[in-house]
């Protein structure tokens, strides 16, 4: 791939949600915050639907583009705003029964463990 | 549609109908609110003769393809049963049945003064989500398709752990959440890669087109990358202990014995079928040795767990990794050996004798919760004596863990280990002597109490119902019978898989 192609608007699309993509992971990775979490998951899927975008261009340039990648992109954003709900009720829940709003750092929280005995 | 349904192909029928029954089965318990105690069982039944339907069509006339609305690829979205989707689907409707018979004795969609009970009610939708999920899975041909099912699988088994409402499952269910989504996440962007260089998602069509080039080989490593962490595998193993030990029992079940059998079951079809040349020596190898790293590490920490639940799913991160030394010892650049079909066999076998083994002990444990009101393990002394047939499930699926004949374990696991010792392969080999050793460690720690002679004798705090009992006992003996009978099995996964199904790899 030449320089000259990123500077294409699917080549700009591809780089965009690349980097989308890699400050995504990076967040959800070193953040603690549940909130950021999310949002980090997000900017993930946000990536993801910018690559589908530049594929679907790459694949039959012009105005429309190719259908299908469109249409999955739609079908991922109806998924992402439902695990996004999920996770937000879930962090809501677990912020007003603990105040806490990030993860125990440790998976083997005593909370699991404890809490039967 | 009356064409599809009893048209000259009712096989395909069959495969929408296997996808439509749950969802359909979701939607009508929501409004039936607590009337509908017994739409699920009802539907579980159906759901068990729908998969044995299936799988007799495959035994008898070969792979099954539907092409939903008549749409063929690349458009349309394709579902395919071959004999390890046959497989898969039936064991899914096989531990559905007891599960759902074990659940309806702590999740009643009505009260006891006629009221409707909220997670009494919720539970079933969302089992009935978990098998939608499921049954996509297996079934689609479709990579975008996978997605979407894989996804309702999360949204679905997520909320069942949980559905009692304590907090420290909340946690446990958002690491779960976390780690699903980026699974998912990492999947559709290999998918998105593939779609980009190839131009469609049918598995059939892409098997033809894949090249053994970098982009397919970046795609392959991001979908199995985000497939591992769905699998709890090592080193992305952490979500599933607090996740899988924390749920419900009739939950904790599903999610050990099934829900992560379905990325695993991904991840071979990813390795197998679609990018067999690409499997070279070191990515099985890698493959391979993260399988090992879980068999050791999981089993140590369930050594050194307090209580029952918590030791049943370190032992999952443990017996999940056995499945994953299936890649170097059937893949892995061989050409093809009389042997390496064993492998394959032997670790699908291992997923379904350890997918009825594990809802066995999750649900034995989920009535000793009940019965003696707790499940540390230093305090079962007369276990034995009070619940006698929990326990003895408990060693009828200890067989299966420890790999001890007969039991469906044994076979899965004795393949796998006569496939590393023929290939020359002793490193595997000794780390399954290991795991298996260490499990009888466990399992006999367990026993041993279970079955010492208490001071005072045990006094149950709550009876528990036959029926719960005997769907556990079921569980364990299924999980050993498959070991008597294990011929039928391997002729139906050999059916329509890959070279390395039959006689080994390229």
């Amino acid at each position: 791939m030449s320089v000259d192609s990123l500077f294409t608007q699917p080549g700009l699309y591809g780089v965009t949600g690349a980097l989308a993509i890699g400050i995504g992971v990076y967040g959800l990775i070193v953040r603690p915050h549940l909130v950021r979490k999310i949002i980090a998951v997000n900017m993930v899927g946000s990536g993801v639907f910018l690559l589908f975008g530049a594929v679907a261009d790459r694949a039959a340039p012009g105005p429309g583009g190719d259908p299908v990648p469109h249409a999955m992109i739609i079908t991922g954003i109806v998924v992402a705003l439902s695990a996004t709900a999920l996770a937000a009720t879930l962090t809501l829940r677990l912020s007003r029964e603990t105040g806490r709003t990030a993860l125990p750092p440790e998976p083997e929280d005593p909370a699991v463990q404890d809490k039967e005995s | 549609m009356p064409g599809v349904v009893w048209g000259p192909d009712v096989g395909s029928g069959l495969l929408a109908l296997a996808v439509v029954l749950p969802v359909a089965g979701a939607l009508l318990i929501l409004p039936l609110g607590r009337h509908a105690e017994r739409v699920p069982h009802l539907l579980f039944m159906a759901g068990l003769v729908l998969a044995t339907a299936i799988a007799y069509h495959v035994w008898i006339g070969g792979v099954l393809t539907a092409a939903i609305g008549g749409w063929p690829a690349p458009l349309g979205i394709v579902l395919r049963a071959d004999g390890l989707s046959a497989v898969m689907l039936l064991t899914t409707a096989l531990v559905l049945v007891p599960v759902g018979i074990f659940a309806a004795g702590e999740f009643q969609p009505r009260t006891a003064d006629g009221r409707e009970s909220r997670a009494g009610l919720l539970f079933w939708p969302l089992m009935m989500g978990v098998w939608a999920g499921l049954n996509g899975t297996f079934l689609s041909n479709d990579l975008f398709n996978i997605y979407v099912a894989l996804e309702l699988l999360t949204l679905a088994a997520v909320p069942l752990v949980t559905l009692e409402g304590k907090a420290g499952t909340l946690a446990a269910a958002l690491r779960y959440l976390l780690f699903a989504l980026l699974g998912s996440l990492l999947y559709m962007l290999g998918a998105a890669l593939l779609y980009g260089t190839h131009g469609t998602l049918d598995l059939t069509l892409l098997a033809d087109r894949v090249r053994d080039d970098a982009s397919a080989l970046i795609a392959a490593a991001l979908m199995t990358a985000g497939l591992l962490a769905k699998t709890a595998m090592f080193p992305l193993h952490l979500w599933l202990p607090p996740a899988h030990g924390g749920a419900p029992a009739a939950a904790s079940a599903i999610l050990s014995a099934l829900v992560v059998k379905a990325s695993f079951y991904l991840v071979v079809r990813l390795w197998f079928d679609l990018f067999p040349s690409l499997l070279d020596d070191t990515g099985a190898t890698v493959l391979g040795l993260f399988g090992a790293a879980a068999i050791l590490s999981g089993s140590v920490l369930a050594l050194r767990q307090a209580r029952l639940k918590l030791l049943v799913a370190y032992s999952t991160l443990a017996q999940l990794g056995y499945l994953f030394l299936m890649f170097p010892l059937a893949g892995g650049g061989t050409e093809a050996q009389p042997w390496t079909a064993g492998a394959w066999s032997g670790g699908i076998f291992h997923a379904v004798s350890h997918a009825f083994a594990k809802a066995s002990l999750f649900l034995g444990a989920g009535i000793l919760v009940q019965g003696i009101g707790h499940d540390r393990i230093a305090d079962l002394r007369g276990a034995a004596r009070s619940l006698p047939m929990v326990i003895a499930a408990f060693g009828l699926s200890g067989l299966s863990l420890m790999g001890l004949p007969p039991s469906g374990g044994f076979i899965a696991k004795w393949l796998l280990l006569t496939t590393a010792m023929a290939s020359g392969r002793w490193g595997w080999a000794v780390v399954m002597f290991a795991g298996g050793l260490l499990a009888a460690t466990y399992v006999f720690r367990v026993l041993n109490r279970a079955m010492a002679t208490p001071e005072q004798p045990l006094r149950l705090v709550q009876p528990v119902h036959q029926s719960r009992q005997l769907a556990v006992l079921f569980l364990a003996l299924v999980s050993v019978l498959l070991g008597l009978v294990p011929a039928i099995p391997f002729e139906l996964l050999q059916i329509g898989g890959g070279l390395s199904t039959v006689e080994g790899f390229r």
